[in-house]
């Protein structure tokens, strides 16, 4: 599905049940306008992202993916987040490797009651990303060098 | 699968910015779906009785509903289409009210954007399964946390109706701050007298157990069936043997210690029992005033007590409870006021606290109900009342009002008056904040009965001249500057949220706002709930209340968890792991990962294979991720349903 041609970039953005997915709610109640690219996936903990869930999305054509959770120590599960923040840090690491920038992708911590802080977030981050254009799709990179060819 | 889709205008709250029957047009053109409406109110009556009608009408097995957020009205959606033969788990939400229309105001983009909500909502309900409930059993005990008026009213009645309660209160006596209080308004009645009886009937109850002086330690275990710890400080005294006799107060030489009952309006003893009608009224040694401790020689309590009950060797002592469900009514502290160096940060003696005022005036207070001046013990004449000192102050980081201080404020005014017939009180204040049965009459009495004089402004300065304070500030209604002689001047220290109030929030897997409030379930209809099943909030911690407010949050916590834990069987969530034994190579990895310890190893056939105890896991995937193979899977979030969320987004 293609995006608002020329008012929309792509950006998908996972989120936890408990706080963040909360945040986004309590901007909502509170009429904190934002952007509107960002599609959010509702998952139960932060350390139930797996990193393929990104990296599908990025290599799927998204121009920036968005990764919330409770803060640290204020996990609803008492220590997913831990996990996530582990496995989250690697992957933003090994981006570059596969060419990707790794600004398109950044995770952050928002509690339920921040609605305003998640405003903030969601709108920087999708001007980072306006800023950054849209990603390079995966179809047009050139066919890779067979090895001893 | 037969896929019914349902847009809900929400009123004009999603139809004022999103274009509901072309996102209804739209996701009749998705997989699967073969019915697709707008519809004006989706939760209400003729709305869910609509979803049923589609229901039976075409057949429909799944239904998506687009309306406002599923941490509201899932749980809604999902008996409605139970009702219409539907498995409720055959059901899917999209949030296009908080996510959509009421943060984007472009309706071109709201559509699209609520019709791309949609198509993922779809996407995973096509591969949503048949789910059940398992029921498992309920530990029928209460904790509640905190002995304050929310947790004693929350205690006794849970205990009232035949539940078992277990409080736990850091300080040696229950009473909270209501316990400092000498009378309480707008009915000027002594709080101990109301109070008193309650915290009696808290150690009496054959229900309750009391662990005063204690804290929580650890939290595990989830709804129904927590596992809690909890540390008994060591009090230096054994409390089966301690009569609260007060023998040992009375001979204790280190007669410096800070009293924190009474806000160090006087010095203690190291050796105290907090006050009279303390509950429990034993005695406990507090370590770094007690000489025995500090020079290694003393022991003057050990050898009067009579009962022998002193024990210097006493160590922290760890209890283990099973509790059904907890209460937490930690309530809040003071602001730090010494912040305000306008105010003299501390340096002048007669500058106190509204809190340390109140202390004097109690009669059993450190001088015994009579009002002194710190600095010479004279009697004052004229006292000044500093209201909103730490509340509404967003350049110390504390922007909200704490409610009550307009009311206490008034309540000392007129209890100066009384205690002082010759004395004038003088009240600088923001704005008169009285809403209540009997408030404002309450504040129009202190200055029509008792003469007090309101000023209208913020007092910009306190500086001592001549054995007095002069107060300097502005009255905003006369449009002048003001300056009072002030013998005695009581700052309203505003509240904050209890010192470790997030530490706490975090054992319990609870939120907690910017402050350290806790959050409640819903603002509005769930105040006493959190969103970490069985566990309720009284008081103060949840948000700064007075004493009724106090009063009905606790009764309202007892109710709901009477409510919970009256049954004797809960059903369990069945949104959770579930293992395929084929793909499973028993390397144990989501056994290390689970918080709950809700997987274990079982043999199959000389094969070490993971399993998911049903009742004890709680649905939060860490296992799912973690898994190399991808044999455990979490219901209702497989790896596939996420994904087919993605693919409906990135498709290239």
């Amino acid at each position: 599905m293609s995006v608002l041609e020329g008012k929309e970039l792509r950006i998908v953005g996972f989120l936890c049940n408990w706080c963040s997915y909360g945040g986004a709610d309590t901007a909502g109640v509170g009429r904190f306008t934002q952007p509107t690219d960002l599609r959010i996936v509702r998952v139960p903990c932060s350390g139930r992202i797996n990193p393929l869930f990104v990296m599908k999305a990025l290599i799927g054509g998204a121009d920036g993916v968005l990764v919330s959770g409770c803060h640290p120590r204020d996990c609803h599960y008492a220590e997913g987040n831990y996990y996530a923040r582990r496995r989250l840090e690697v992957l933003k690491g090994l981006l570059p490797v596969l060419g990707i920038d790794p600004r398109r992708f950044e995770y952050t911590w928002v509690s339920a009651s921040e609605g305003q802080r998640w405003q903030h977030v969601v709108s920087s981050f999708t001007a980072q990303i306006h800023a950054l254009g849209p990603a390079a799709r995966f179809t047009e990179a050139p066919e890779p060098a067979r090895l001893g060819a | 699968m037969k896929i019914g889709v349902f847009i809900c205008h929400c009123g004009s709250n999603i139809a004022g910015t999103v274009d509901c029957a072309a996102v209804a047009e739209r996701a009749s053109t998705y997989p699967d779906v073969v019915y697709a409406t707008d519809i004006m109110y989706a939760c209400a009556e003729p709305g869910q009785d609509a979803i049923i009608a589609a229901i039976k009408k075409h057949g429909l097995t799944g239904v998506v509903v687009a309306s406002c957020t599923p941490r509201m009205h899932e749980p809604t959606f999902r008996k409605a289409v139970e009702r219409a033969g539907v498995n409720r788990y055959m059901f899917e939400m999209a949030n296009i009210r908080e996510h959509v229309s009421w943060i984007g105001k472009d309706i071109e983009a709201n559509t699209n954007k609520a019709a791309e909500l949609v198509r993922m909502a779809a996407a995973k309900l096509r591969l949503d399964r048949e789910l059940k409930p398992k029921s498992f059993p309920v530990t029928k005990r209460l904790l509640v946390i905190g002995g304050g008026v929310a947790g004693i009213q929350a205690a006794l009645d849970a205990a009232d109706a035949g539940l078992e309660v277990v409080m736990v209160e850091k300080q040696p006596t229950i009473g909270g701050k209501m316990a400092k209080l000498d009378k309480t308004f707008p009915t000027v009645d002594c709080s101990s007298c109301i109070l008193g009886p309650r915290m009696v009937d808290v150690a009496q109850h054959p229900n309750i157990t009391l662990y005063a002086y204690a804290e929580l330690e650890e939290v595990s275990g989830y709804v129904g069936n927590f596992d809690v710890k909890i540390r008994k400080k060591a009090t230096y005294v054994d409390w089966d043997k301690c009569t609260g006799c007060g023998l040992c107060t009375e001979k204790c030489p280190s007669k410096k210690s800070y009293d924190r009952f009474n806000e160090g309006v006087g010095p203690t003893t190291a050796i105290i029992i907090p006050f009279p009608q303390a509950i429990p009224k034993k005695a406990s040694i507090e370590r770094e005033y007690c000489r025995q401790f500090n020079k290694g020689k003393c022991g003057v309590c050990a050898k009067v007590c009579p009962t022998g009950a002193v024990n210097y060797e006493m160590q922290d002592e760890t209890v283990e409870v099973k509790v059904g469900g907890i209460v937490a009514a930690t309530g809040y502290d003071l602001v730090d006021w010494k912040v305000y160096s306008e105010y003299g940060g501390g340096r002048y003696p007669d500058v106190v606290t509204s809190l340390q005022y109140e202390r004097m005036l109690s009669a059993s207070g450190p001088t015994g109900g009579h009002v002194k001046r710190p600095s010479d013990g004279t009697e004052p004449v004229n006292v000044v009342f500093v209201q909103c000192v730490g509340s509404r102050d967003p350049s110390i980081g504390r922007p909200y009002c704490s409610g009550f201080c307009c009311m206490y404020t008034a309540k000392q005014a007129i209890l100066t008056k009384d205690h002082i017939p010759g004395s004038q009180s003088y009240v600088f204040y923001m704005d008169i904040r009285s809403p209540g049965k009997g408030y404002d009459e309450f504040t129009r009495r202190v200055q029509e009965e008792y003469g007090a004089r309101y000023v209208r402004g913020r007092v910009s300065m306190i500086y001592p001249k001549g054995g007095k304070l002069m107060v300097r500030g502005a009255d905003t209604l006369m449009g002048t500057q003001v300056e009072v002689e002030a013998d005695l001047v009581v700052l309203a220290v505003g509240a904050e949220a209890s010192a470790n109030s997030s530490a706490l929030a975090e054992k319990l897997r609870i939120s907690y706002d910017g402050y350290g409030f806790f959050m409640e379930g819903h603002p509005k209809l769930k105040p006493v709930e959190t969103n970490t099943a069985g566990v309720f909030l009284a008081g103060s911690c949840q948000g700064l209340k007075d004493i009724p407010s106090s009063v009905a949050q606790g009764s309202a916590a007892a109710a709901k968890a009477l409510g919970l834990l009256s049954r004797d069987m809960l059903d369990s969530d069945p949104q959770i792991a579930s293992v395929s034994v084929n793909r499973c190579v028993g390397c144990r990895k989501c056994i290390e990962v689970c918080p709950f310890k809700a997987i274990q190893e079982v043999d199959m056939r000389g094969q070490p294979k993971a399993e998911v105890i049903e009742t004890v896991c709680q649905g939060c995937g860490l296992c799912n991720a973690t898994c190399p193979q991808g044999a455990i899977q979490l219901s209702h979030f497989t790896d596939n349903q996420i994904l087919a969320e993605v693919e409906a987004l990135c498709r290239f």
